[in-house]
């Protein structure tokens, strides 16, 4: 009896092989979406791990300076207390035109020394020549060679079992690259300590022991803001997904009603008919959610390049290897599909189970409740949004960002019958035809049915408008804030300091005014803060973006009786010009103005260059930035080519540097363009689905209006028009909506991801091409339905009023 | 671990050479380094200190011991330096590696560990005035610049020691003052002693503290090519006789031809450098000691002294498994003279 039982119940799906098709393409959608951005997190993640281990600091604890660096001294005195420490010392240095990471370490004591002696060894070469001048320099093949192109003095050694974007060497030959030979950036705690040695906190006060689990991840913690983006945007995917999914096993069970009604009078029992639909939607929902794993692969795949570039261009978070199957992510995937099917089909499920066991299949007593559950519904939107606004007022942090975006999000869909019905009563108003008057009444009692799609299609737009309105203003300031900062107009990188110092001499006997750009890595609170020293120029005066600052800040600034910090350390640490900051231990200045400094995920302060020098002696001076009038430009250039041994690509004009940050921008926002475009795609399609799910109850409706004499031409037409209507209606109230999401997004969301906040600006044309693009999803999703009522055979509209119920 | 690796390393740069280059590649020709000369003269509390221009130098100390418990304990405390090139240089520039083992060894235990440091960051090093030698938390001080009375310590995972010693004899220079042959073909090294010391303290093993008292016996040795190119290891005795005598002996294996030579110190502390070929030491037993045979008792005789005695090991698995591996443990000494020693052998791979 089961089988004969499931066999007629799965029989519906033969006769309507389109419905099936809808639901597992919304499922597979909802799926592939959601499991493409977590198949791209795990990825990424698993390469920052990948790093972590491959630099031999995963499951080893640090220790992190609380400010400053840690001197070579205090590393011998903490050695001789009995603890074993390994020194690691990191900085960037520039070969050629080419940063390079760098970490210097004791070759006789880091925990990567027998895989480097193994490499250095597989190449014949001695691992103690490392330890030597000019030293060597250890990196995996991929950095390697461009390690080896960019310089001719330092002997490289290839080897995997170093991450991609390192440069290793014994810290011989990186403290004198980086020209730091008395400090040191963290200590490694190597594992088998020695008992009963002095505890390090009362050994070394001020500094920060980060326990192993958390050591190894401060990239991951670092991108963490843009996984959960990621992940935010996979959501809103899937919830969208199921919007489609819910309004098909709604319709299927409808259709069923009747079959159901004659299973339950044969006997097969109600808990049996129940578990039998269960089981079927358990399956349909893992076949779904198979197929879209294959297709969140392959989107993973595809967009995972553009991830790789935004990691590398925001954070400078290397990020290595394809795409693989990770179990974490395909399982993640399946149980999201399972789970998320049955949610969608709980209501229609528990419908199910109380229909009383001879109750026709009757129609919904359209309107008459629809007013009521569009109050419901506005109610508890309203009280969704409120909860958002008291969650954003009362926390701090990113998820409390998101939090208040995803209350925001679901209240005002929860609210969009009640406006979109309350308009169509407007527009009722002022219809004088009875066609008009008919056809405004008509869209308004297929609202219940639509408002799903509607709420998609919204959410769709307004997270189009949003994103599109944050990326906008984000590229403008970020273009505005490129012509203030890049205001030299030549930059040249030379090969030594030696060179250095003779190009800026040459320079100067030139009537030439050469800003030199020299900096110094140290820490604050932990974390990394890079210390620039300045030259003083109408240039910073007139040009740096200041966002906020004292009214004498560059005299102040200049005299070394103050510093700028850049505006991540202020919101960060709550710093305000005023305020006093510790730059290094016993280095204090008060803050003298904060600067936008965006695309820079760390710290940064500015200092009038002899107090930096002062502090700070040996820094290397290899970046210059040229003050030239604009017809000298490509005249100096050859003239220092000329004069001086400095390869082209090491000398850039403004307007080349200028192109490639912007191109660097651009790249990191193509996988946001891409699952926005996705994304109102599944709107479109949910659009569609609805329709096509409304469509055997509209035959009813529409029969009587037909006999009234409309042709089915103008039916059609009329079809299109009320999908028109809705669309239109939705689209209106996406765009107050949208801009909302937008404000959050450059007030908090990137406050907190990033820390920096953007002016917003309004793109109206944007919003016009985005409104003709969902009245376009409206036209095509009505189209169908559209083109099967002009071609219906009128018999079978006359069949209603022969055969109806 | 990388301790190991880096002293292999260390090993694989001597080892660069062709030809056979004995134990550590301690045979091999060392460019631009200096060369002990016979005609120097040890100055203190100068020599007490580096001597950075010398590819290799240590402080050897050892000492046998008797535990409160009445057992026979030994300790080994030994710095090592080796340069990878001549000369000091600041901070990490610093071409100097220092490396330093300590044990402790029982009739039943034997317990080491091993450190390496960077020279020129202060993490290892020797000064002086006031004399100290040092490694991470491993210390050798003295209060003023002589070696009298020097506190000893050090630690592993699951042992340390903190002792007391004082010398109640004069330093001894080996060879023609200090000056100590190690081969045929004119090898040689800086030699000189200080076997005198009295012994008071502390160790603390897996099974708890043992109170101490015993003597000890100070080696300073620095040279750049100590061993020639076809001596392969060498057996090293250092033993102090009941009656107040001790002789340290040293038998340099080779393919062709063993060299031998030692130092008699009578029992007023005057030192008599032995003729080559004078000390015999001769194997009489092998124990199987990490995969090698290794003598462990040993006939050893300086028919000028009238010495004939067999040396045999306290423990026979003393195996230092450093970066380089050595056997190195206490010694008892019985036949014609009786006493305790230590006993180092090295080149048993």
């Amino acid at each position: 009896m089961t089988a004969a039982a499931f066999l007629a119940i799965l029989s519906h799906w033969r006769r309507h092989p389109l419905q099936l098709a809808t639901l597992i393409a919304g499922l597979a959608l909802a799926a592939g979406l959601w499991s493409a951005v977590q198949a791209i997190n795990a990825e990424a993640r698993a390469s920052y791990a990948r790093a972590a281990e491959q630099l031999g600091t995963a499951g080893v604890a640090r220790l992190i300076p609380e400010s400053g660096t840690i001197s070579v001294a205090r590393y011998a005195s903490l050695r001789r207390s009995g603890w074993q420490l390994a020194p690691v010392l990191e900085g960037v240095i520039r070969f050629e035109r080419q940063n390079f990471d760098i970490m210097g370490v004791d070759l006789l004591q880091h925990p990567l020394a027998p895989a480097l002696t193994k490499a250095a060894e597989a190449e014949a070469v001695s691992p103690l020549e490392a330890l030597l001048p000019p030293g060597r320099i250890f990196a995996h093949p991929e950095t390697a060679v461009h390690l080896a192109a960019s310089q001719n003095v330092h002997p490289v050694t290839e080897t995997e079992a170093l991450p991609p974007g390192v440069a290793l060497a014994d810290l011989s030959l990186a403290s004198r690259l980086l020209r730091r030979p008395d400090s040191l950036s963290y200590l490694l705690v190597l594992p088998d300590q020695a008992q009963g040695l002095k505890p390090l906190s009362d050994l070394a006060p001020g500094l920060t022991l980060v326990p192993a689990s958390t050591a190894a991840s401060e990239t991951a913690r670092l991108t963490d803001s843009f996984h959960l983006n990621l992940t935010a945007f996979g959501l809103l995917s899937f919830a969208v997904g199921l919007f489609i999914v819910q309004g098909t096993i709604a319709l299927s069970l409808e259709q069923r009603r009747g079959m159901i009604r004659t299973l339950r009078s044969l006997g097969v029992p109600m808990r049996l008919v129940s578990g039998l639909i269960a089981a079927e939607l358990a399956f349909l929902a893992l076949a779904a959610g198979i197929a879209g794993l294959a297709g969140g692969y392959l989107v993973a795949a595809v967009l995972l390049p553009g991830v790789n570039a935004t990691l590398a261009g925001l954070y400078g978070a290397p990020v290595d290897g394809s795409l693989s199957l990770r179990p974490g992510w395909v399982l993640s995937g399946l149980a999201m599909t399972l789970g998320g099917t049955f949610l969608a089909g709980a209501q229609s499920l528990f419908a199910l189970w109380r229909m009383p066991l001879l109750a026709a299949p009757a129609t919904h007593a359209r309107g008459q409740n629809a007013r009521r559950s569009h109050l419901a519904g506005a109610v508890c939107g309203v009280a969704s949004i409120a909860g958002g606004v008291l969650i954003l007022t009362m926390f701090q942090g990113l998820i409390s960002g998101f939090a208040f975006l995803g209350a925001l999000m679901l209240g005002a869909a929860l609210l969009l019958p009640l406006l979109i019905s309350t308009g169509l009563s407007l527009g009722a108003r002022l219809a004088k035809r009875p066609f008009a008057e008919w056809l405004w009444a008509d869209t308004r009692a297929q609202l219940p049915g639509m408002s799903l799609a509607l709420m998609a299609l919204l959410l769709a737009l307004a997270a189009n408008i949003g994103v599109g309105t944050m990326v906008s203003s984000f590229r403008l300031t970020f273009t505005g804030w490129l012509d203030q900062r890049l205001f030299a107009e030549v930059y040249v990188t030379t090969a030594s300091d030696v060179q250095g110092t003779e190009l800026a001499r040459w320079l100067d006997a030139q009537g030439i005014k050469a800003l030199s750009r020299r900096y110094h890595d140290t820490r604050f609170k932990g974390a990394p803060l890079r210390i620039y020293g300045f030259e003083d120029d109408t240039a910073y005066r007139s040009n740096w973006p200041l966002l906020d600052a004292l009214p004498d800040v560059w005299d102040q600034a200049v005299s070394g009786q103050a510093v700028l910090v850049n505006e991540q350390l202020a919101r960060r640490h709550g710093l305000a010009p005023g305020d006093r900051f510790e730059l290094e231990p016993g280095w204090q200045l008060p803050i003298a103005g904060v600067y936008s400094d965006y695309g820079n995920p760390h710290g940064q302060a500015m200092v009038s260059m002899p107090s930096l020098l002062e502090h700070a002696p040996d820094i290397p001076n290899r970046q210059f930035g040229l003050r030239v009038a604009s017809h000298d430009i490509s005249g100096l250039i050859n003239s220092i080519r000329e004069e001086f041994d400095i390869p082209r690509k090491n000398i850039t004009d403004q307007a080349t540097a200028k192109a490639r940050s912007l191109a660097v921008f651009d790249r990191t926002f193509v996988i946001t363009a891409a699952l926005n475009l996705l994304t109102l795609g599944v709107a479109g399609f949910a659009l569609l689905t609805s329709l096509l799910t409304l469509w055997n109850q509209r035959l009813p409706q529409l029969a009587p209006v037909w006999a009234m004499g409309l042709t089915r031409r103008q039916l059609a037409s009329a079809e299109i028009l009320r999908s028109l209507i809705l669309a239109a209606f939705t689209a209106v109230l996406a765009l107050p909506l949208g801009l909302v999401l937008a404000w959050a997004l450059l007030s908090v969301i990137n406050v907190e991801a990033f820390g920096w906040k953007l002016p917003m600006y309004l793109f109206p044309l944007d919003w016009l091409r985005l409104f003709l693009l969902a009245l376009l999803a409206a036209v095509i999703a009505a189209a169908l339905p559209a083109r099967r009522l002009s071609r219906i055979d009128p018999a079978e509209l006359l069949r209603v009023f022969t055969n109806e119920r | 671990m990388n301790a190991r690796i880096a002293l292999s390393a260390l090993i694989c740069v001597w080892a660069t050479s062709a030809l056979p280059q004995g134990y550590a590649g301690l045979g091999t020709v060392a460019e631009g380094f200096a060369f002990p000369q016979q005609e120097t003269r040890l100055e203190f509390p100068l020599d007490h200190g580096p001597h950075p221009d010398f590819r290799i130098e240590w402080w050897y100390l050892t000492a046998n011991l008797m535990g409160e418990d009445g057992a026979d304990y030994g300790i080994q405390w030994t710095l090592f330096r080796s340069a990878l090139a001549p000369g000091e240089a600041e901070s990490w520039q610093s071409p100097q590696i220092w490396m330093a083992h300590a044990a402790v060894t029982s009739e039943d235990q034997h317990l080491f560990a091993e450190r390496i440091a960077r020279g020129g960051v202060g993490q290892a090093g020797v000064q002086s005035m006031p004399f100290e030698a040092w490694i991470d938390n491993w210390v050798m001080r003295s209060s003023d610049e002589t070696i009298e009375k020097i506190s000893l310590s050090a630690d592993g995972r699951n042992f340390s020691y903190d002792l007391a010693l004082s010398a109640d004899g004069p330093l001894i220079l080996h060879g023609d003052h200090g000056y100590s042959v190690k081969s045929a073909s004119g090898q040689a090294s800086h030699y000189y002693s200080q076997p005198h010391y009295q012994v008071s303290g502390t160790i603390e093993l897996p099974d708890g503290p043992v109170k101490i008292t015993g003597h000890g016996w100070l080696d300073r040795e620095w040279s750049s090519q100590p061993l020639a190119e076809d001596q392969s290891g060498w057996d090293w005795f250092s033993l102090s006789f009941g009656n107040g005598e001790k002789l340290m002996g040293f038998v340099l294996r080779s393919e062709t031809r063993d060299f031998t030579s030692g130092t008699w110190i009578s029992a007023d502390g005057t030192a008599e450098p032995l003729t080559p070929g004078s000390f015999q030491a001769t194997p009489l037993k092998t124990s199987h000691v990490k995969g090698r045979e290794i003598p462990t008792r040993w006939q050893v005789s300086l028919p000028a002294k009238r010495v004939s005695v067999e040396v045999q090991a306290l423990n026979p698995q003393s195996w230092m498994g450093a970066s380089f591996s050595y056997w190195e443990g206490p010694v008892t000494v019985t036949g014609s003279h009786s006493g305790k020693g230590y006993l180092e052998m090295t080149g048993y791979e």
